[in-house]
């Protein structure tokens, strides 16, 4: 399998997003007290952590998904003063195809959700990206865990968003699959300013431009990682490789 | 195979009821058998498919109307929630009344013909099939929904492009248990107080001790509700066909 992925550069202008003063309370539990992260503009920003910490509470909070609720606040704000919502996409550990529609209409389902045409030209577009050019008329079950999930970064993709938030998108692919699904996100991601939530430290480091480790409760964010070079990073690259070692013990610090 | 196995099935169970009638040797006036029953059929076949039209209208009157209406509730509740809140309890009570206690008030009030009828098998079917719409409506997957909203869905349209699609294997259930519960309705609306229908043409054969005559009209009531079900089970597996059970992966 050997595809070469086109970067598909954001419509609009890329942005940062800063999430400032984000507190949590869920029962008696403080799971935020005062959190603050930010994410560079056009970056990849990696956020690991031990299961239960929150990381995927914090995506929520990005994305508006727990907004108004008691005991959730928190600013989201951007780097170009707008708001954030309608210039974010997300994509999930699970794909989140909707079994009843076929490949090409899952892509479009944004634009079938606003009640707008759907642009099909586009879709086959990224679908040819993706490498998912024979399976457009597919149905999701009859797809592998990897063609489900690329057709599920086509669709995060075809919405075309300058900010693009992932939760653990690539757990529960096999090694193999994992490794060109990241080369394929990080290629198509080029320009926008990524969240990626993960479990893994490997995957952090071919990924991440900036890599934050998220511990403790009520939960803190620490001070990044830095990584200066251009992602996807190879597997073999020594500076992962060096890096790696800090990471598992930053992470092996945070689960005590 | 697919086709022979419903023929095996029945011809077994034609031998079953042959053996009974043989060794327990019972009058024909109390069981007759499986030939004695074919010969009343042959014998006025017009008869039987003139109440089996009757009695087939109402079941598919009660049918279509009880869906719409189970359906429609459903889909109010799913989007109102203040009428959730009030419709709700609402209709669990109202299945604390035996339906078949209804039908001699049905009667009473809408009449001797199809009407009465069709409005019990409505009501027979009406709670089924709201009931698990409703649930399937309420049991969307919150994965899909949290991603119809970071991608500016209305309300109204998660409704239509998520929640009822994903809700319609649920509706499907609902629907197949509907189908196989319609004929109760009608059958029973018809003992109560008809001019035609099976459930007519049995109570009248009864009084007349012609046991054949009522055993045709069960068999004949039998086959009706059986195609019946399958038309339904076939459509509902074909709206669902993605259902990952039924593309038969082993």
């Amino acid at each position: 399998m050997n595809q070469t992925t086109h970067s598909t550069a954001p419509g609009s202008s890329p942005i940062g997003v800063h999430l400032s003063n984000a507190h949590v309370r869920w029962g008696a539990e403080v799971l935020f007290d005062g959190l603050n992260i930010t994410l560079a503009t056009g970056q990849w920003t990696c956020l690991l952590g031990p299961s239960g910490v929150g990381k995927s509470m914090l995506l929520r909070l990005i994305l508006g998904l727990s907004a108004a609720k008691p005991g959730i606040s928190g600013v989201v704000e951007c780097s170009d003063g707008a708001a954030l919502p309608g210039r974010v996409s997300y994509m999930a550990q699970r794909d989140l195809l909707m079994p009843w529609l076929s490949v090409i209409q899952n892509v479009c389902i944004g634009s079938r959700f606003r009640g707008e045409q759907q642009n099909f030209e586009a879709a086959h577009a990224h679908l040819k990206a993706v490498g998912l050019s024979d399976s457009v008329d597919a149905m999701p079950a009859t797809l592998s865990g990897g063609m489900r999930q690329r057709a599920a970064l086509a669709r995060t993709l075809m919405e075309d968003h300058p900010v693009v938030l992932m939760d653990e998108p690539f757990s529960a692919l096999d090694a193999i699959t994992r490794v060109r699904l990241q080369d394929m996100a990080a290629e198509a991601l080029k320009g926008r300013t990524v969240l990626l939530v993960t479990h893994d430290p490997l995957e952090a480091l071919r990924l991440g431009h900036s890599i934050h480790v998220m511990s403790g409760r009520p939960a803190r964010v620490d001070e990044p990682l830095v990584l200066s070079s251009d992602v996807p990073r190879h597997v073999d690259d020594g500076e992962i490789l060096a890096l790696q070692g800090e990471l598992l013990h930053r992470l092996a610090e945070a689960v005590e | 195979m697919r086709l022979a196995r419903p023929l095996i099935i029945f011809m077994g169970l034609v031998l079953v009821w042959q053996m009974i009638v043989t060794i327990s040797a019972a009058p024909p006036y109390i069981l007759p058998g499986p030939l004695a029953v074919a010969k009343a059929w042959v014998h006025a076949p017009g008869l039987f498919l003139h109440h089996a039209a009757i009695t087939g209208a109402e079941i598919i009157l009660g049918l279509g109307l009880g869906f719409v209406l189970g359906a429609g509730s459903a889909l109010i509740m799913a989007y109102f929630r203040p009428a959730e809140r009030w419709l709700l309890p609402v209709l669990v009570i109202s299945q604390a009344i035996p339906v078949f206690a209804l039908a001699p008030i049905l009667v009473l009030w809408l009449g001797y013909g199809m009407a009465s009828k069709v409005a019990m098998a409505t009501l027979i079917i009406f709670f089924p099939v709201t009931a698990a719409f409703h649930d399937g409506l309420k049991r969307t997957e919150p994965g899909w929904v949290d991603l119809a909203i970071t991608m500016n869905a209305s309300r109204w349209a998660i409704l239509r492009h998520l929640r009822i699609p994903a809700a319609l294997p649920v509706l499907g259930s609902g629907l197949r248990v509907a189908t196989a519960v319609a004929p109760i309705g009608a059958i029973v609306g018809e003992w109560v107080g008809s001019s035609g229908g099976l459930g007519y043409l049995m109570l009248h054969a009864n009084a007349r001790v012609q046991v054949d005559v009522m055993f045709a009209a069960l068999f004949t009531l039998c086959v009706m509700a059986l195609v019946l079900y399958f038309i339904v089970d076939k459509g509902v597996r074909h709206v669902v066909s993605w259902q990952p059970e039924s593309l038969n992966f082993n």
